[in-house]
């Protein structure tokens, strides 16, 4: 029992690196753009199924393969942002930005099901399905790569943010609009590369999460829920937050699941409304979530 | 001015009896089920759009989680027949049950989503969704799981069974109007509507915010879980998935903004536009995501080029027509009454 | 002369920013009480903390000798006092008349009746059915004086009744205030038009860094070396004669 739980919490920790990949960027362009991308999840799976046909039809590596999918992605985060959600102004940008960013999710998950049908898909490469025998604990090959990277892409985003100049012209925008404006910073500009760069993690979240799971269109759903869930619970902009998030989300959703597999997921949520309680800003949170 | 003031109430009340002349005539002038059907879908969107714009159109806070009061008395009249073995028109002494419901599951609710700010309450409200159809597919002794519940068979001849549903939901839909016009002509609906403004300077003048937002989600469910045990005996059968729809909520934000969000006649309008299009399309194209694709595409067209809705939009054109030529009044003239006090079209266009 | 409202040794920061710092503040019953320093003094905070818009860390707010300290905003106006914010902050989707309403405790007829009397006495009762948001700046700032009166509060707190406006508007609010007063409303303003707080205020608290740097009677208060240092943030010498007073020369 005592090994169950260990494994348990061994995959809970591998698979929330998998999370953090997809919430970092989440949480990222709510803390810079105050946007809640609600499409984050159908991205992830456009992400996968990105992956999806390079592996298939050419044949490459998957993480070769993320050197073109996130490039594409940065693009198509960009377009959204430009031709949809640049627009939107006035004192509920927020709550609006859900609800285009909402419908965007639809359109695209139309698409993806009109292209690809309700059938299950899963990426597959050689160290998908082996696993290193690491003290007694099994650790699939594929999370502990995943976890590399996703650790990388936090790393990456903090040297952005804070060591470039167009990470201080990011920071200045989040903290002041009008402000940075004054001082010269195209801020449309910023909001657009944001936004790409958020979207971007998602092809390589995509790429994990295709490796590690069967998806079809519809699986956004359940996707963007657990990294809405993460993000806030994380505390909203708060990169450190997600990765926290996510690790200790589903850690427990893992050692849940051990009793019971159905309730793992409502303790999820659960968590969330609990948490939202007990904490409004969340674990990491400097945000104040609360009405005042 | 005065002329055109009670001239215009008198336009109104003409126009209103004719509406509800040709709503309660609809059934004997079409009476083919296949026609009647969409009426009924028609009149039961018009009922919970118009109980989720008491809510979140008066308030500003969008509620994605209606769906969790719809499915909530659909089931809850659904298991009671089932547990308490209730037969044929019997059915209907449960749909204050249904109500009830709704209203139940919303207190906890809302004391714990409307704490926080707008657009984190629009993610709880799809986390409590979510926890709900979980339940709904998890509890299958309960809620009879993947397989969900049947309604009691009521001996009905079709054209018979969808006339009395139009009738019924027909009252709903009229009920929840009226509550809807009360409402924002009380003091209580005030107070909802400058806490939509500006709700910390609402509470600096005396309004105690919390009380009056879980008041309104209150009231805004029981409607809804009303309807939702109204649709339930009609459709005779209720899913995880169709009870919880995640669509369902998406589909009343839509109704509404296209109609013209916190106004009166707005969503009902737009429910009146928009259900009957997807039903046809669930028809038409059954595994097709082309309503989904159609919902989204549609809602960005209005989001981006008519974001407040056709009623507030329609008002604006018409009055501009009407003072087309005349020297423009800027609008708070000293002295004689604004123009707006007159002109403003309908009370419900007064956003 | 009691103090009507009164705030004890009140501290508040914001992470590493004391806002206030021990503020010690009594607005005599009757009085006009004005406060001053310079920006960032933590004047808007202290009125935050008086009607519940934050939470102090330490210290105490007393009305009428009650302990009214981190009371909701809505209580805090129940019991008694009003206020006004920096930038107007108005209901814009309601009418003129609608925004009276809102504050409004009576039944219909008594409200409303009570409501245009408001509107009278500020001088828009002609704009009662115009929405809100249509309202000029100065309008707007008339609107949120007659709603902050609709209630009949005790205590009003006015965060720059003069900012902003042209001075025939600012008369005109001087001249309302003087009214309310000698009707027996007790005013606490904060303002940076030195000429409106001279000339309409009875006693005078500064500001600076969150602490009360001097309080007395204006004329007092306009030579005090250490109100000065506080604007000019220099150290005059004893005998260097006070700079010459201009309208509105302080930030």
């Amino acid at each position: 029992m005592a090994h169950q739980i260990y494994q348990a919490i061994a995959d809970g920790i591998l698979v929330g690196g998998v999370y953090a990949l997809m919430a970092v960027g989440l949480t990222l362009i709510f803390g810079v753009l105050d946007i809640i991308n609600i499409a984050q999840g159908v991205l992830v799976i456009l992400g996968a199924y990105l992956s999806y046909e390079l592996s298939a039809r050419l044949h490459l590596d998957l993480f070769l393969g993320l050197l073109i999918t996130v490039p594409a992605m940065f693009v198509i985060g960009v377009v959204i942002q430009w031709a949809f959600i640049r627009r939107l102004r006035g004192r509920e940008r927020t709550s609006m930005t859900l609800l285009v960013s909402y419908a965007v999710a639809l359109i695209i998950e139309g698409i993806l099901y009109e292209i690809y049908g309700p059938n299950v898909k899963q990426l597959n490469a050689s160290y998908v399905q082996s696993s290193v025998h690491l003290l007694g604990f099994y650790l699939s090959d594929i999370y502990l790569y995943g976890f590399a990277l996703a650790v990388a892409v936090v790393v990456a985003i903090y040297a952005l943010l804070y060591r470039t100049r167009f990470g201080r012209s990011v920071r200045a925008t989040m903290q002041d609009e009008t402000a940075a404006r004054l001082v010269g910073i195209d801020v449309n500009r910023v909001a657009a590369i944001t936004f790409g760069v958020g979207v971007a993690v998602t092809a390589a979240g995509g790429m994990m999460f295709g490796a590690t799971n069967s998806f079809n269109p519809n699986s956004g759903y359940d996707l963007i829920s657990r990294l809405l869930a993460i993000i806030i619970l994380g505390g909203l902009g708060s990169i450190g937050g997600a990765l926290a998030a996510s690790v200790f989300m589903l850690t427990v959703e893992s050692l849940v699941t051990i009793w019971s597999p159905e309730w793992a997921i409502v303790v999820f949520y659960a968590a969330l409304v609990l948490v939202l309680v007990i904490r409004p800003t969340g674990f990491f949170g400097r945000q104040p979530v609360r009405a005042q | 001015m005065n002329s055109t003031v009670s001239g215009q109430r008198a336009v109104r009340s003409a126009a209103l009896a004719v509406l509800a002349a040709a709503a309660v005539g609809f059934p004997l002038v079409f009476s083919s089920p296949v026609v009647t059907n969409y009426a009924v879908y028609a009149l039961i969107f018009v009922a919970v759009v118009s109980a989720w714009n008491v809510f979140s159109g008066f308030s500003g806070y969008i509620s994605l989680g209606h769906a969790v009061f719809f499915g909530s008395g659909a089931y809850a009249v659904g298991i009671a027949a089932r547990d308490w073995h209730i037969n044929g028109t019997g059915v209907f002494a449960l749909l204050p049950l249904a109500a009830v419901a709704g209203a139940v599951i919303a207190v906890p609710f809302g004391l714990i989503a409307l704490r926080v700010r707008r657009h984190t309450f629009i993610v709880i409200t799809i986390a409590v969704f979510f926890i709900f159809q979980l339940m709904a597919f998890n509890l299958n002794s309960f809620t009879g799981g993947t397989i969900g519940m049947s309604a009691p068979f009521l001996p009905w001849t079709p054209t018979a069974f969808n006339d009395r549903f139009y009738y019924i939901a027909l009252a709903c839909a009229a009920v929840t109007v009226v509550m809807a016009v009360l409402i924002r002509r009380s003091r209580f609906g005030l107070q909802l509507r400058a806490i939509r403004d500006d709700e910390d300077r609402a509470r600096g003048l005396g309004v105690q915010a919390m009380r009056v937002k879980l008041t309104a989600f209150v009231l805004s469910a029981a409607m809804t879980g009303l309807v939702g045990g109204v649709w339930f005996l009609y459709l005779t059968q209720v899913l995880p998935q169709s009870g919880f729809d995640p669509l369902f909520d998406l589909s009343l934000v839509l109704m509404a903004f296209l109609g013209g969000l916190g106004t009166i006649s707005g969503p009902v309008i737009g429910a009146l536009i928009i259900e009957p299009g997807q039903l046809y399309l669930t028809i038409k194209y059954t595994n097709g995501y082309l309503s989904e694709i159609l919902l989204g595409a549609l809602f960005l067209l209005i989001v981006l080029f008519m974001p407040r809705g056709l009623v507030p939009t329609a008002t604006e054109w018409i009055r501009r027509l009407r003072t087309r030529g005349r020297p423009a009044v800027p609008p708070a003239s000293p002295g004689a009454a604004a123009p707006q006090a007159s002109e403003a079209p309908t009370r419900e266009a007064r956003t | 002369m009691t103090a009507l409202l009164r705030t004890e040794g009140v501290r508040k920061a914001y992470g590493g920013v004391h806002a206030l710092d021990s503020c010690t503040v009594e607005v005599d019953e009757g009085s006009v009480s004005g406060l001053i320093g310079p920006n960032g003094s933590g004047k808007t905070t202290l009125f935050n903390v008086i009607t519940g818009y934050a939470k102090a860390d330490e210290g105490q707010v007393y009305l009428a000798g009650r302990k009214i300290t981190n009371q909701s905003p809505d209580r805090v106006f129940t019991l008694g006092i009003g206020r006004t914010f920096q930038l107007t902050r108005i209901f814009a989707s309601l009418t003129v008349l609608e925004n009276m309403l809102v504050a409004s405790p009576n039944g219909r007829a008594a409200a409303r009746r009570r409501a245009m009397e408001q509107l009278e006495f500020v001088g828009i009762a002609g704009h009662h059915a115009a929405l809100a948001g249509t309202l000029s700046y100065g309008q707007r700032k008339l609107l949120e004086l007659a709603y902050v009166l609709v209630a009949d509060p005790a205590v009003i707190l006015l965060d720059e009744p003069a900012g902003g406006v042209n001075l025939s508007l600012v008369n005109t609010i001087a001249d309302r205030i003087r009214e309310l007063n000698k009707g027996g409303k007790t005013f606490l303003i904060v303002e940076h038009n030195m000429e409106f707080v001279m000339g309409l205020c009875d006693r005078v608290t500064v500001l600076d860094s969150g602490a009360v740097v001097a309080a007395g009677p204006p004329a007092i208060i306009r030579t005090d070396r250490r109100v000065l240092n506080a604007y000019l943030g220099e150290d005059l010498a004893d005998d260097d004669p006070p700079p010459p007073e201009q309208p509105g020369e302080q930030p």
